[in-house]
């Protein structure tokens, strides 16, 4: 199968007061169509920089970034974003959240087929009956999963995720690693997860890349080669834990240390 | 019960002030070119009742209209500063240094350049006095805003107009009330500044003014009140106008 994301040797560098500071040093990473690809790092590597460039929200200094068989260069339409700060908009209700990409997306869809599609996710969310609330009313974890709504509602190919469970208590966390799923299964995307965590990455991922510290390279790509329809104890088996901990060892090679010190 | 409370308190509030401002005059037994006493106002009204109308509506609408073109003026300067650098840079100071000055010492400047123009001066001043906190707010409002914001309507591909009218102009509303709240009572301020000092003046400002000239104490105190009304309903007008318009900032009360 093609690779629906393709990153060919991407270098970038900031311009700061002391000089520039490189972040990415020709960083090489394959995303096949629908697959889920879960990017590992030591905090301050470039990893939200990367969600930048698939966006087409900056140009790389060097290297190529292409979707779909074409070069990034500029935001096209067919990309979702998700951060770790939901970033709904507090004068909207929920479902006026969740509809907005579609206003700039599909400005001749009729009203009626948008609030359909969209409260169509919020139910597949959890999320009914919620449609009606302000941003301010509801949890921390139910504002994140309206603006994963709003990733996809407008059906993109590529969803970019930078962080999106972050801020988030553990078990609210690993709810949404399942609603994450089931949306997948829903739903065809391809997606890029930018993370912390290690078993997040294998929970979601079907590969994951590790990055090394700044200026981040391609460290190491693990396959996961889990059932797609797993559930959380599958963390808890000596396959997964296999995994977690040979990602553990790189993580502590991408921060500079060897793998046997702590 | 509740509704009741709301309506009743303030109004005993003012009863009692009026009645404690009666017996201060009472008790000193002041003349009233000294201080005039609430039972002397109502006559004074009475009398005037015509002047009155027609004064408070040349204040309202000299007001009203010096804060209309402040909005957006000052809605302009807020947006360019928000959205360049360089220009908050350049304006930040010429602003800053523009608001320094007592608007006071304006009057006779205005007064000199347009001469006889009234209408057009007073506006001018309402204008000139009020526009600050708005471009200032509005600037804040937009440059303070969070990547993030711009970036879930930008990856879409989404052109600058469509993020200002989607993201950014909503989210600045808040603020831009907040500094309406202060305009408009400075708009008033400006108005009456130049009907005052202004020979053959019209609106409040000058009907005070002739109320002094003619040693007519319990009119100056009626105008005094009567600017006060004034000045609360235009406040109230701005709230109702924030309630519609931004009312999705006010946390629900729990």
């Amino acid at each position: 199968m093609a690779n629906l994301i393709e990153i060919k040797g991407v270098t970038h560098a900031y311009r700061t007061k002391a000089g520039p500071l490189p972040v990415l040093d020709g960083l090489t990473i394959s995303v096949p169509e629908g697959e889920f690809a879960a990017v590992v790092g030591p905090s301050g590597c470039g990893k939200s920089t990367l969600t930048r460039l698939v966006a087409g929200l900056m140009k790389p200094d060097q290297g190529e970034v292409w979707l779909h068989g074409e070069r990034v260069t500029t935001p096209r339409k067919t990309v979702g974003m998700a951060f770790q700060n939901p970033v709904l908009l507090e004068w909207r209700t929920i479902l006026e959240n969740v509809i907005l990409p579609l206003e700039i997306v599909a400005p001749s869809m009729p009203q009626k087929d948008r609030v359909a599609r969209a409260m169509h996710l919020l139910d597949m969310v959890g999320l009914k009956g919620f449609e009606g609330k302000r941003p301010s009313e509801l949890s921390g974890g139910m504002r994140q999963r309206a603006s994963l709504c709003r990733a996809i509602v407008h059906k993109p190919d590529v969803l970019i995720m930078d962080e999106p469970f972050g801020a988030l208590d553990n078990f609210t966390r690993e709810d949404l690693w399942q609603t994450m799923r089931d949306l997948r299964a829903a739903e065809p995307f391809t997606a890029v997860l930018i993370t912390h965590d290690l078993r997040e990455s294998v929970f979601l991922g079907d590969q994951v890349f590790v990055l090394s510290g700044r200026p981040a390279r391609t460290q190491m790509v693990l396959a996961v080669d889990l059932p797609a329809d797993r559930t959380l104890d599958v963390l808890y088996q000596p396959k997964a834990q296999e995994m977690l901990h040979t990602l553990r060892d790189q993580i502590r090679i991408a921060q500079g240390r060897d793998g046997g010190a702590h | 019960m509740e509704t009741l409370q709301k309506i009743a308190v303030p109004l005993i509030a003012v009863a009692l002030f009026l009645l404690a401002w009666e017996a201060l005059v009472w008790v000193n037994d002041w003349p009233n070119y000294k201080m005039a006493s609430p039972s002397d106002l109502p006559p004074a009204f009475w009398r005037f009742r015509w002047l009155f109308l027609e004064m408070g509506w040349q204040t309202l609408w000299r007001t009203v209209l010096g804060l209309a073109l402040a909005v957006v003026f000052g809605t302009l300067i807020g947006m360019i500063m928000g959205f360049s650098r360089i220009a908050r840079d350049g304006l930040y100071p010429l602003l800053v240094g523009f608001n320094a000055i007592p608007k006071a010492t304006l009057v006779p400047v205005i007064a000199l350049i347009f001469i006889g123009q009234h209408d057009f001066n007073t506006v001018l001043m309402a204008f000139l006095i009020s526009f600050f906190p708005i471009a200032v707010s509005v600037g804040i409002g937009l440059s303070t805003l969070e990547p993030e914001y711009r970036d879930i309507l930008r990856s879409l591909g989404a052109s600058r107009l469509t993020i200002f009218r989607k993201i950014a102009l909503p989210k600045t509303l808040p603020e831009f009330f907040g500094a309406l709240k202060v305009s408009v009572t400075l708009a008033f301020i400006g108005t009456n500044l130049v009907e005052i000092v202004s020979p053959h003046g019209r609106g409040l400002g000058a009907l005070f003014k002739s109320g002094e000239t003619n040693g007519d104490y319990p009119l100056m105190f009626a105008v005094l009140i009567a600017l006060a009304v004034l000045g609360i309903v235009l406040y109230y007008a701005v709230l109702v106008l924030e309630r519609i318009f931004a009312g999705w900032a006010e946390r629900p009360q729990s």
